[in-house]
């Protein structure tokens, strides 16, 4: 990288950060509180009864990891506001607590500028000296640094994906410069800091167990048993075992019954544009529901009436399906740590869209990695700008403050054209990025945005049918997703096979 | 990455900065019974919509002038109208006459803040793009840095989207009246700064480098003839414009000399509050106030402020280039502190001007805490400062002989070095400026000095100012760089 790399990133790390402090007094959602009441239950109460605590309707149902994470947290809360660690004290939002919150997601992001950096690291530059902004690292990095959905999710709607983020793209980037070991132990403390990861673990476990613990492939591609490593393969199983065991020593007996959803169960409530919000809003056609069903915030049982009731084993069963190939894929013919990204990335697809309880903010597991790949090829750079328009779009529906609108549609606007003109630039040597069809379908997006954002609130459905725009945003943004998955499935299985790698 | 996705880019981040500031509380929310400048100018469309034009100045029934009353030139008002109108078809309870007194409430103060982004939009904005596009020096990444630390300026932001005011209409109005006169376009310049100047009086501080610039290219260009020719246009434009704006106060003398008495109300006496100018600091060690009568305090103050500009005015008259004019600009600013972000980002492009720039926002602290405007005032600043620092300095580098100080150095080093060392001193004033606002925002003052720290940051403050205004006579009376790019419009 040039010697004056060093200056361009901690200029974008600065300002995002300081762009974030602009949304401290902003919207926030019930997520605020309840990470408020974890930093409580950790705080106050004993290790014994963390995972039975329910004084408040938000219990604590991440993994262990993430409670001793709040738990350091609550330290350094104590000296803002040390009431807003009394468990009884539900909904409690002084400044202070709302200063130290919004702080804590700041500051704990620097973990997402590191593994951004370790990214833009990994990117190939191209030779000849090129102007800063046209740089392969630099867009990436914007696209990482000022990504629209993480902006959006943690600093005003409030969550820590840029944390966890940071865990996945460290991960992500060890493994493309083929320190795997590394890359498994990052992403085993991913899953005990949160456990929707589980989502693009098929891809980590089939990758390290064909590419790292067969250490080499035939001629052809094909796996070579006889070199298969049991040293590796150990070495592997240490570092999720350890892992775990000091993620959940503690909690052994605990933590059954709470962690899964699948036995709390519900419809997918919120917007996620999956492939049931499809069913859904045919259901709808058919009957009128009750107002208040869908976008609760709450789980909540919901059945279908007229089409089939979608549980969770038919779901399970759909995302495995929808994975198997590309997991196949890079079982059979292996393309290094490209293929494992792009695995990674079906898997996140898989089962965004088909998976059970899914939030919208899930798409940021594909969309981050996909961000990657965007910098260094043309085809995947125009799948990128539709799942990423698409996919922030669908993010509209978390805010839905007036006060927050200005915010969501200039910060959508920045990162849509830079991510356009960029990406542009980069790739403008091989044609363009985008087919008329795809520009006429993404031209549609703000349409719809229009007529959900502005036209429908004040036109006469408004009473009658409250979350028609959330569902036809959901809609519209599910069928872009769904394409971008195929194009994505048709790279990974047409892909020209590379020389079979020697880990 | 073309010019138009990096302006794009820039504009968008400025409205972002600007919107997460609205976010934050405005002067006076929930004091009763005064509140402050946001309930003054909720007032305002109130007084406009309800009563007749003839009222609006005046004191009656309907009109308590003590609550509030109009002290802006009509512009101003007629502003106020329209939003009051927009406001009345959402709204009504917003402006009824009488009873929305103190009105408070989310909704309301999303309609405010709207009002000031749409104003913005509309006037300050375009014409800091086409200014730093069209008349500043340099690569296009260079003219983007510029106009992105110019819209990052903390202390327009802070006042108009956190305490609540409309200072981007009048500053917007007066750039776009120097972006006309740049581009040599004379009688629409002049035209624009008649709009700001019908806007807010506070302009009159930026009039007599524009009366002096246009006078004096007129008197070069010839008095017989075509001097002549463009100064009756600029004279008929400027009364036309003024005409047409106080209309309907024309048609009685009264009408007019009660907005004047409104807007120039030199009734209140020397100086008000804590503010970073002279007679503020200066009675700190005389207390004028007890010493002079109200009339005395007025001529002084007139014959002062007429003494300090004059240098600078008659240079310009002498010599009317747009660089001259331009210093001109910034040497008369040093006397009231809310002229102060003056678009002088027209120096800009020098990272070491960037300190001035922050030293009034400091300056400005005592007034940001009231309005529990510390987070964005600490963010904002951080971000300007940090950005100057990043972005110019990367794109140029300030040397002595861009800061003009050559010949004039070795007198002026002893006498007062904010320019000197000028790299020292940038650290030092930041530094200042840093334990200024630690203090005041987190220090409690002796019980016998209750007002130590707003006086120690006016006083600094000041001390830069007249380093700063000082610097810019001693630049204004040497020669103009010889810059290819340099820009002549006469």
């Amino acid at each position: 990288m040039a010697a004056d790399s060093c200056s361009w990133f901690p200029a974008l790390a600065v300002g995002v950060s300081l762009l974030k402090c602009f949304f401290i007094s902003a919207y926030r959602s019930t997520d605020f509180e309840v990470h408020r009441n974890w930093l409580a239950i950790t705080h106050s109460l004993p290790v014994s009864r963390w995972y039975y605590e329910n004084t408040s309707e938000w219990t604590l149902d991440y993994p262990p990891l993430f409670a001793w994470f709040e738990l350091g947290l609550s330290q350094v809360a104590r000296r803002f506001d040390a009431n807003m660690l009394q468990v009884e004290n539900l909904n409690y939002a002084s400044p202070a607590t709302v200063l130290f919150q919004r702080l804590s997601v700041i500051v704990t992001d620097v973990v997402f500028i590191y593994a951004a950096r370790e990214c833009c690291r990994c990117v190939r530059e191209p030779k000849g000296s090129r102007d800063v902004l046209s740089r392969p690292s630099f867009v990436l990095a914007v696209l990482l640094l000022w990504n629209f959905g993480l902006l959006v999710v943690d600093h005003i709607h409030f969550q820590y994906n840029g944390f966890l983020f940071g865990f996945l793209l460290l991960s992500v980037a060890k493994h493309l410069q083929s320190q795997h070991l590394q890359g498994a132990l990052l992403f085993a403390f991913l899953l005990n800091l949160k456990h929707i990861y589980l989502y693009v673990a098929p891809a980590y476990g089939v990758y390290l167990l064909r590419s790292y613990c067969f250490a080499q492939d035939n001629k052809d591609g094909s796996v070579r048993w006889s070199s298969f490593s049991p040293l590796r393969l150990l070495a592997l199983g240490a570092i999720v075992t350890s892992v775990c065991a000091l993620s959940f020593g503690p909690f052994i007996a605990m933590v059954r019954g709470r962690e899964f959803f699948f036995c709390s169960g519900a419809a997918p409530s919120g917007s996620a544009p999956s492939v049931y919000r499809v069913i859904k809003n045919t259901h709808h056609d058919v009957e009128e529901l009750p107002p208040a069903s869908m976008t609760g915030g709450l789980v909540q049982e919901f059945e279908h009436s007229v089409l089939p009731s979608v549980t969770p084993a038919v779901t399970l069963v759909c995302t495995l399906l929808s994975i198997l190939p590309a997991v196949a894929s890079i079982w059979l013919r292996p393309h290094g740590a490209q293929g494992f990204l792009r695995c990674l990335l079906l898997c996140a697809l898989g089962c965004f869209m088909f998976g059970w309880h899914v939030h919208e903010k899930a798409i940021l597991i594909a969309i981050l990695p996909l961000s990657i790949l965007a910098v260094e090829s043309r085809e995947d750079a125009g799948i990128f700008l539709i799942l990423t328009t698409t996919g922030h779009y669908s993010l509209f529906p978390l805010l839905f403050t007036p006060a927050e609108l200005p915010i969501k549609v200039v910060l959508m606007l920045m990162f849509t054209i830079f991510s356009f003109t960029a990406l542009r630039k980069l790739h403008s040597a091989q044609g363009s990025l985008l087919h008329p069809l795809e520009v006429i379908y993404l031209l549609g997006l703000v349409a719809v945005a229009i007529a959900c954002e502005v036209v429908f609130p004040l036109s006469p459905w408004q009473q009658r049918l409250p979350f028609l725009p959330l569902l036809v945003t959901s809609v519209y943004c599910a069928m872009g997703v769904c394409y971008a998955f195929l194009r994505l499935y048709a790279s990974l299985l047409l892909r020209r096979e590379e020389k079979p790698k020697q880990l | 990455m073309q010019t138009w996705s990096l302006v794009s880019i820039c504009v968008l981040l400025a409205i972002i900065a600007r919107w997460g500031v609205s976010l934050n509380s405005y002067s006076g929310a929930g004091k009763p019974p005064m509140f402050g400048d946001y309930e003054a100018q909720r007032h305002w469309q109130e007084v406009t919509y309800n009563l007749p034009i003839q009222e609006w100045y005046f004191n009656t029934t309907n009109n308590d002038l003590n609550y509030w009353g109009l002290d802006y030139p009509p512009l101003t008002a007629y502003h106020s109208w329209i939003c009051a109108y927009i406001a009345k078809t959402i709204n009504p309870e917003w402006v009824e006459l009488h009873k929305s007194r103190g009105y408070e409430s989310t909704q309301h103060k999303l309609f405010m803040r709207m009002t000031v982004l749409v104003a913005d939009l509309l006037i300050y904005i375009p014409a800091v793009v086409l200014y730093c596009l069209y008349l500043t020096d340099g690569s296009s990444k260079k003219k983007v840095s510029i106009m992105f630390c110019f819209l990052l300026y903390p202390g327009l932001i802070l006042i108009d989207y956190g305490h609540f005011q409309y200072n981007g209409v009048s500053l917007g109005f007066a750039l776009w009246g120097i972006l006309a006169l740049g581009l040599g376009w004379d009688v629409l310049g002049s035209m624009a700064f008649s709009l700001a100047l019908n806007y807010k009086q506070m302009e009159l501080y930026h009039a007599l480098p524009f009366f002096c610039y246009l006078l004096g290219k007129c008197i070069k260009t010839g008095l017989i003839g075509r001097g002549l020719f463009l100064l009756v246009r600029i004279g008929v434009t400027v009364l036309a414009t003024f005409a047409l704006c106080w209309l309907p106060f024309l048609a009685e003398p009264s009408q007019a000399m009660q907005v004047v008495r409104r807007i120039f109300p030199v009734a209140r006496g020397l100086f008000e509050d804590k503010v970073a100018n002279t007679w503020c600091s200066l009675n700190t060690l005389i207390k004028i106030k007890s010493i002079l009568s109200g009339d005395s305090q007025l001529y002084l103050s007139l014959a002062c402020t007429l003494l300090a500009v004059l240098p600078s005015c008659i240079r310009l008259l002498t010599k009317p280039t747009f660089w001259h004019f331009k210093l001109a600009l910034v040497s008369v600013f040093g006397i009231q502190h809310w002229a102060v972000f003056k678009p002088t980002g027209l120096k800009c492009n020098e990272i070491c001007y960037a300190c001035p720039f922050l030293v009034f926002v400091c300056s400005m602290l005592p007034l940001f805490l009231k309005d529990g405007l510390l987070v964005p005032y600490i963010v904002t600043s951080l971000g300007f400062l940090f950005f100057s620092i990043y972005l110019l300095s990367a794109l140029d580098h300030c040397s002595e002989d861009k800061l003009r100080l050559g010949a004039y150095n070795k007198l002026f080093y002893c006498l007062f070095i904010p320019w000197g060392n000028h790299f020292l001193h940038f650290y030092i004033s930041i530094a200042a400026m840093v334990g200024l606002s630690i203090a005041t925002a987190v220090l409690i003052p002796p019980p016998h000095l209750p007002d130590l720290f707003p006086v120690l940051v006016s006083t600094t403050a000041f001390l830069h100012f007249l380093g700063t205004f000082i610097h810019f006579n001693v630049v204004q009376f040497s020669e103009p760089p010889s810059r290819k790019s340099q820009k002549k419009s006469n």
